[in-house]
């Protein structure tokens, strides 16, 4: 080649040709090379890295065991891994259920006696009754539900899930989920991810980029709703407290609420399997691809920094999120319960029209309104409920569970059948609005994040039409 | 590698800048496996508190922040943790890209000391795009524990960079680490990193193309490593050098303009 002037020798000169040329030689190269070249490659740095290590590394004789190792014998084992990983997630929720329920009380009444001061102050100052209702009644309730409903549970969940982070065990659970996964055909790290979704499922699908493999990775993406997320947890607690804990002793509740929730999870899980098994024989057709899962050490976890990512990072990340979505919800059922059109509610009408659909999934026109309402955040399902049942025109705090129970067993019709399949329900249904948006973010695909939401809704309502059917004609119900 | 600046009083000017990533002289990319403390490393130098967690895979886009280290301003990018840069999945191809393309003025790989062997295998891919590298060989104090003694200067003789024990965590280390970055980016410590040398058909094949490569975009500074990846069908290089991304880049180092890395940072950022 000349050696041209600098001016000459800019690319812009001739940018087709040159690098075109560059690359029919690199193919023409390519192809002349023997198959293996790449696998070659790859051993000649493996054994360089081993040489260089080896001369690099010394072990001294004198330490004899390594504590690490005996765990992870015991926590990885084929046999105890898996009871062991359901019965730390057990505690989990338990701590949970029974830490965040004193707490959840002394908020919802501290931030509901707000909003009797604030709308008596309205009043006092002559607004007009429809400003006093949509602010207070309408905005500010849908706030406070979702404060009180979410904040006490999330500031116990998030930091005992950290402590689990930071000791190192998130990726024993990848590794002992590893063979289900690899079963489905999808990536072992999903189970890094679907424990990530049971935080926030957009969290969950962000986290999915660890993931290799596109195939993988949407698989991981497509299937993380199935594991119940923050927002829906209360739901499923509440309907655990009503049906299952109520036929307890006391003392029993709590544990049998939390085994409940702990069922739960476990067909989340299973519905995961099951979908990526389906995905990736059908749509996403492929092998699981192998991967290093590298065990980290256990180490001791920081408190400070456990408190400091749980509460900020976490906590008041979601929930915040929760709040933004929460107020304008919040006006949306207030308008609805108090627009009459020919005597009735808007949101009476509404139910009214949905209830065939509802009743023949075994649930009623009440609860598919819930969740349509619910789309931005699931939270507030449980608040618009009880409100349009109440028929009050704004979302409700009921004081007392056993409240609850006759309300909806005795004057909704409510059965073991409705709880069962508004479980189902709540966990299978579509995705948050964050999370399906999120979804259309990371793919980059709106056929997919339509997938991603409508692929969740026609299995829920699949599965809960079929529970519905043999409980019918098995007359159980 | 000298460690008594550890007690030199002199040379005790680390400044954690946070944020504060306005005016900076010099940038470095922070490399390494996934989970063997990067996130800790960067919190500690710049004092941000970027989310750091116990499981592989945490970080997957970039983080960056800042640090003044003998009144010269360093910006330090954060970048993910991969076991090579070979595979095209998303957090490979971030760290991979910014190494290549983002032109750190200095690559700092970290390393476990527990598991040496298989981090100096990304440790050589790194090698293979840029000799400005330092390796921090971090986790030294659980090495220790475990009964594994780390010879970093048989490290260094062997890979051709400055190795420098490390505990991110105390803080162990650090003022060596930040001279030997120094010392890379000055040329005080004159580098001469390790190449693996694949099956001779294939060197061949390399140096065929290596020329070819140095026409199209003259200057660029890792051609080698360009050719290897042209052969193995990598389709994002392909994609720099039909573009002209590959020429802009040579045009811009010339006029040492630090704005096209700035760029990249900003838009690989979340």
């Amino acid at each position: 080649m000349s050696t041209a002037h600098p001016s000459d020798l800019s690319p812009q000169a001739d940018p087709e040709r040159q690098p075109s040329e560059v690359l029919d030689k690199a193919e023409a190269l390519r192809r002349q090379l023997s198959a293996g070249f790449r696998d070659e490659t790859v051993k000649s740095i493996y054994s360089e890295a081993e040489r260089i290590a080896n001369r690099a590394v010394h072990t001294r004789q004198d330490v004899h065991y390594d504590l690490d190792q005996r765990i992870d014998r015991l926590i990885t084992s084929p046999i105890l891994g898996l009871p062991l990983m359901l019965l730390l997630l057990a505690i989990v929720f338990w701590l949970t259920i029974v830490g965040a329920n004193y707490p959840s009380q002394l908020l919802a009444k501290a931030l509901f006696w707000l909003e009797d001061q604030g709308s008596a102050l309205f009043s006092a100052w002559n607004f007009p009754w429809w400003l006093t209702g949509f602010f207070w009644h309408g905005v500010y309730r849908g706030l406070a539900w979702v404060v009180s409903v979410m904040l006490p549970p999330m500031a116990i969940f998030f930091p005992l899930f950290t402590i689990l982070e930071d000791l190192g065990y998130l990726p024993r659970v990848a590794f002992n989920l590893d063979f289900l996964f690899k079963k489905a055909g999808a990536h072992g790290k999903q189970a890094l991810t679907m424990a990530m979704g049971f935080g926030c499922n957009a969290a969950g699908v962000i986290a999915t980029r660890v993931i290799d493999s596109p195939r993988e990775r949407l698989i991981a993406t497509l299937t993380n709703n199935f594991v119940p997320c923050n927002g829906r947890f209360p739901t499923l607690i509440m309907l655990a407290n009503v049906f299952v804990a109520a036929a307890f002793s006391p003392f029993f509740a709590s544990i049998a609420a939390a085994g409940s929730v702990v069922a739960v999870v476990l067909v989340g899980i299973a519905f995961t399997l099951a979908v990526s098994w389906g995905l990736s024989r059908t749509v996403l057709k492929g092998e699981a691809s192998a991967f290093t899962l590298e065990l980290p050490p256990y180490r001791r976890p920081n408190i400070g920094r456990i408190l400091y990512t749980s509460i900020i990072d976490r906590t008041i990340f979601v929930l915040w999120r929760a709040m933004l979505t929460a107020a304008p919800a919040g006006a949306v059922i207030w308008v609805l319960g108090n627009i009459n059109v020919s005597g009735i509610s808007l949101a009476q009408h509404t139910a009214n029209f949905l209830n065939p659909l509802g009743v023949l999934i075994g649930l009623d026109g009440v609860i598919l309104l819930a969740y349509i309402i619910a789309i931005p955040a699931n939270e507030i399902v449980v608040p618009t409920l009880l409100m349009v049942y109440l028929g009050t025109g704004m979302m409700t705090e009921l004081t007392s569970l056993t409240e609850l129970r006759s309300l909806l067993i005795g004057q909704h019709g409510w059965t073991l059948l409705t709880a069962i399949n508004l479980m189902l329900f709540a966990l299978l249904h579509n995705p948050c609005a964050t999370t399906i948006w999120t979804i259309y973010k990371e793919t980059g695909s709106r056929k997919w994040a339509t997938v991603g939401a409508l692929m969740p809704l026609g299995l829920a309502f699949v599965v809960t039409f079929i529970t519905a059917s043999v409980a019918r004609l098995a007359g159980w119900v | 590698m000298t460690t008594n600046c550890e007690t030199c009083p002199a040379s005790a000017t680390l400044e954690q800048m946070g944020l504060n990533l306005e005016k900076y002289d010099r940038v470095v990319a922070l490399a390494g496996n996934p989970n063997t403390g990067k996130s800790t490393l960067f919190n500690a130098l710049t004092g941000l508190k970027q989310h750091t967690g116990n499981w592989p895979g945490k970080t997957v886009s970039r983080a960056e922040g800042g640090y003044e280290f003998n009144h010269v301003r360093y910006k330090l990018v954060d970048l993910p943790g991969t076991y090579s840069l070979l595979s095209a999945s998303q957090d490979e191809e971030v760290a991979r890209d910014f190494i290549l393309f983002g032109q750190p003025d200095c690559t700092v790989v970290v390393t476990d000391a527990t598991a040496l062997e298989r981090n100096l295998n990304l440790v050589l891919q790194v090698l293979e795009i840029t000799g400005k590298v330092v390796v921090a060989v971090n986790l030294m104090d659980e090495a220790r524990r475990k009964g594994l003694e780390v010879d970093t200067r048989s490290l260094s003789r062997d890979l051709g960079v400055p190795a420098v024990p490390v505990v991110a965590r105390s803080g162990e280390g650090m003022h060596s680490l930040l001279g030997a970055i120094e010392g890379v980016i000055t040329g005080e410590m004159p580098t001469q990193p390790r190449h693996v040398q694949g099956t001779p058909e294939f060197q061949h094949a390399v140096a065929e193309l290596v020329p070819m490569i140095e026409n199209v975009a003259p200057g660029v500074p890792n051609a080698r490593w360009l050719a290897i990846r042209l052969l193995d069908g990598d389709a994002r290089v392909r994609s720099a050098l039909v573009s002209g991304e590959l020429a802009q880049l040579v045009e811009r180092q010339k006029s040492s303009d630090a704005r096209f890395s700035r760029k990249i940072s900003l838009e690989g950022a979340q």
